[in-house]
């Protein structure tokens, strides 16, 4: 697949890209980064099947299609580090370290899940543990991760790095506006990846913004730029590896723009029939998982036995998880403590 | 000790958090090197390097900031420059500070001050009272300190807290109040969310908080020469609010009148009248009243503000209406 060239703004510190050689890319995490996207593709297929016969609690949004890009943010993050994903994001979620079950419990509303009724489907995380639980907002959560990296350097801490998502159409709202400029000031070690999917929700680029090129934003707040290219796993792995690497050097933050298209509907009650057949068909909808098989595969990193194998087990332990979450119990309205401080009783 | 003033008490408690917990640091426009828009972080910068910092003009990324330090431990007061700016501020205030521990089991321990309330010439946009849109979300601390000593122990206690803390600081008061000394420690008078019986009395009860305590004093006050004996409650906290002390003192007197400088509509003297009168119904020999700012935008012109607020002489006026009902 070839790569768009990178548009170079004046004053412009986009890094050139990569390309499959340069920065930490390895066989062992590439087939990482490839089973975690199966995981996330084979879970979210359940959650739609789920969604469909009635048992989902509340809305499914799912990021078929943005599995490579996703990923890519989540396998380079480490113990320690900051994550807040955001919706399009089940890829990078399982690779920074949430699980098949909780991501289960929380969409069926298992009282035994993370968020314990409380909060649902994609607004789950452990913040004490730097998995960061979205709130709906688009571009709140890219100061809040500024917030966990400033506690950090107050502490002393080197080398950690925090990281968030966002779609194209969250790039305009004033948070997100805020957050990197904050970041920039405080030279943050900070990830932001751009899953420009060309849609927000019905909403096309053109209704959106009107610069040419999202990632001459990056100039603009004074941080470096990258471009990936959005469903090609290889790449996407070695531009993300050198953001979140430059990051950790402290460079400062670091704003990584990707094309793509989501391959479903904005939710699971959207058809996305808003977008062009022929856009569909176009390389930006081209399947990441099939591409990225295909690349592993080319460069003997994975046989087509192993990745039918991995698929199977993956099915099962999927099959499984869901069938004992939906004998869970749902949370219980008597036991609740309602309560929404940490330190007062109830009714204040 | 020369006197101390408001103003001087938030800065002092402010000094005593940061030497006191390392894990405390202040956030806003201005507060570094200059010291503030106020003069609350006045010093602080220099005497504790790196931990006093200057804000970019983005209230919602303040906020999350403060959010996201607090999720790794660190104890955030943020500096709002106005009130009345927190409303830029608002989303990450209402729905992630006020929901994080509900969500997610974690707590959110931030303060934010907001410099609150009218004074003359301020106009529309630096004079708010922003406490009741606080107040009505669960999860959120909302104080609305009345004296030099309450604005020093309480900030204090905002910072020892659990849980996010809107720090309602009255610009009036900054120079206006003064005291002799500070206590040494938050709850050595009352603890945390009790309100204060600030002057008793057996005619009527006034509940007010912030400002429009003394104002409510004054008018009491007053009173006296026409022989009535009025009972003012400092509510000290608006959220939590003490409902015990209130229909304590409704239980003495008979008769309420709530104030507040903030808007009538759905604010924190409509949610006492609706205490007292669901709670308290059979105490009461008049129907329980109410005083508040006139319904527009809070106007420059020190002529219009005088009468926009509640004022002593209002709220004696009020007095005397609700004493012949
Ligand atoms: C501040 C805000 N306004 C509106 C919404 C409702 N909303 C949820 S997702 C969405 C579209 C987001 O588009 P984009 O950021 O491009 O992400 P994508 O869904 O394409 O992954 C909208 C409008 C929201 N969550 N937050
Ligand atoms: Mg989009």
């Amino acid at each position: 697949m070839t790569k768009p060239k990178s548009a170079k703004t004046k004053g412009s510190q986009e890094k050139s890209s990569t390309g499959a050689t340069a920065g930490v890319l390895t066989a062992e995490l590439a087939r990482r980064a490839y089973r975690t996207m199966l995981e996330a593709r084979l879970l979210e297929e359940k959650l739609a099947a789920l969604y469909r016969s009635g048992k989902i609690v509340g809305g499914v949004f799912l990021g078929r299609g943005q599995e490579a890009l996703s990923v890519s943010l989540g396998v380079h993050l480490r113990r320690g580090d900051i994550y807040a994903p955001l919706i399009r994001d089940q890829a990078g979620r399982l690779a920074f370290g949430d699980t098949i079950l909780d991501t289960l419990r929380t969409y069926l509303g298992s009282s035994l899940g993370s968020m314990r009724g409380r909060d649902g489907n994609i607004h789950r995380g452990r913040p004490s543990e730097g998995y960061h639980a979205m709130i709906s907002h688009l571009g709140a959560m890219v100061s809040t991760v500024c917030g966990s990296l400033v506690a950090k350097r107050f502490r002393g801490e080197k080398g950690t790095v925090g990281a968030t998502c966002i779609g194209e159409g969250g790039t305009s709202t004033g948070s997100f506006h805020e957050g990197m400029n904050m970041a920039a000031v405080e030279k943050l070690p900070l990830v932001v990846v751009v899953a420009n999917n060309q849609y927000s929700y019905s909403t096309p680029n053109d209704r959106q913004f009107a610069c040419s090129d999202l990632l001459a934003k990056a100039a603009g707040y004074g941080v470096q730029g990258h471009r990936a290219v959005g469903n090609d796993l290889v790449d996407c792995l070695s531009v993300i590896g050198e953001a979140v690497a430059a990051a950790r050097r402290g460079e400062g933050p670091q704003l990584v723009v990707a094309d793509l298209l989501r391959l479903v509907g904005h939710g699971e009650h959207d058809d996305a029939s808003y977008i062009p057949e022929a856009l569909k068909k176009s390389p930006l909808g081209r399947d990441c998982l099939e591409l990225a098989k295909q690349s592993l595969v080319e460069r003997e990193w994975l046989s087509e036995e192993e990745a039918a194998s991995w698929h199977k087990a993956v099915e099962k332990d999927v099959e499984e998880t869901a069938s004992k979450v939906l004998r869970e119990p749902a949370p219980d309205p008597t036991e609740e403590d309602w309560n929404a401080f940490a330190s007062l009783g109830r009714n204040h | 000790m020369s006197s101390i003033t408001y103003l001087e008490a938030i800065r002092l408690a402010q000094q005593r958090a940061l030497k006191e917990d390392p894990r405390v640091f202040i956030y806003g426009q201005d507060i570094g090197v200059f010291g503030g828009a106020f003069k609350a972080t006045k010093n602080l910068a220099k005497e504790f390097p790196g931990r006093v910092l200057d804000a970019p003009i983005s209230e919602d990324a303040m906020v999350g900031l403060a959010i996201g330090a607090a999720i790794e431990g660190m104890r955030p007061i943020v500096e709002m420059q106005f009130a009345d700016f927190s409303t830029c501020g608002f989303n990450q205030i209402v729905n992630q500070a006020a929901t994080l521990h509900y969500r997610t089991g974690t707590p959110c321990p931030i303060v934010v001050r907001l410099p609150s309330g009218g004074t003359p010439g301020s106009g529309p946009f630096h004079s708010q009272s922003m406490e009741a849109i606080y107040a009505h979300y669960p999860g959120l601390v909302v104080m609305t300190p009345a004296t030099v000593e309450d604005a020093y122990t309480m900030m204090l206690e905002a910072v020892a807290l659990e849980d996010p803390v809107i720090f309602c600081e009255h610009k009036f008061l900054y120079y206006h109040l003064k005291a002799e000394k500070l206590p040494k420690f938050p709850g050595e008078e009352l603890p945390f969310g009790k309100a204060r019986i600030t002057r008793p009395g057996r005619d009527a009860t006034v509940v007010a908080y912030s400002a429009m305590v003394h104002e409510a004093l004054a008018a009491a006050e007053e009173l006296t020469q026409d022989g009535y004996d009025i009972e003012v409650v400092d509510l000290r906290t608006v959220r939590p609010i003490d409902t015990d002390t209130i229909l304590a003192s409704v239980a003495r007197t008979g008769r309420l009148l709530v104030v507040g400088e903030a808007w009538p509509w759905g604010g924190v003297a409509a949610e006492v009248v609706a205490r007292v009168a669901t709670e308290g119904f059979g105490l009461l020999d008049a129907p329980p009243q109410r005083l508040n700012a006139k319904e527009t935008p809070v106007p420059y012109h020190p002529a219009l503000w005088g009468t926009h607020r509640p004022t002593a002489s209002s709220v004696a006026n009020s007095l005397r209406q609700l004493l012949e009902l």
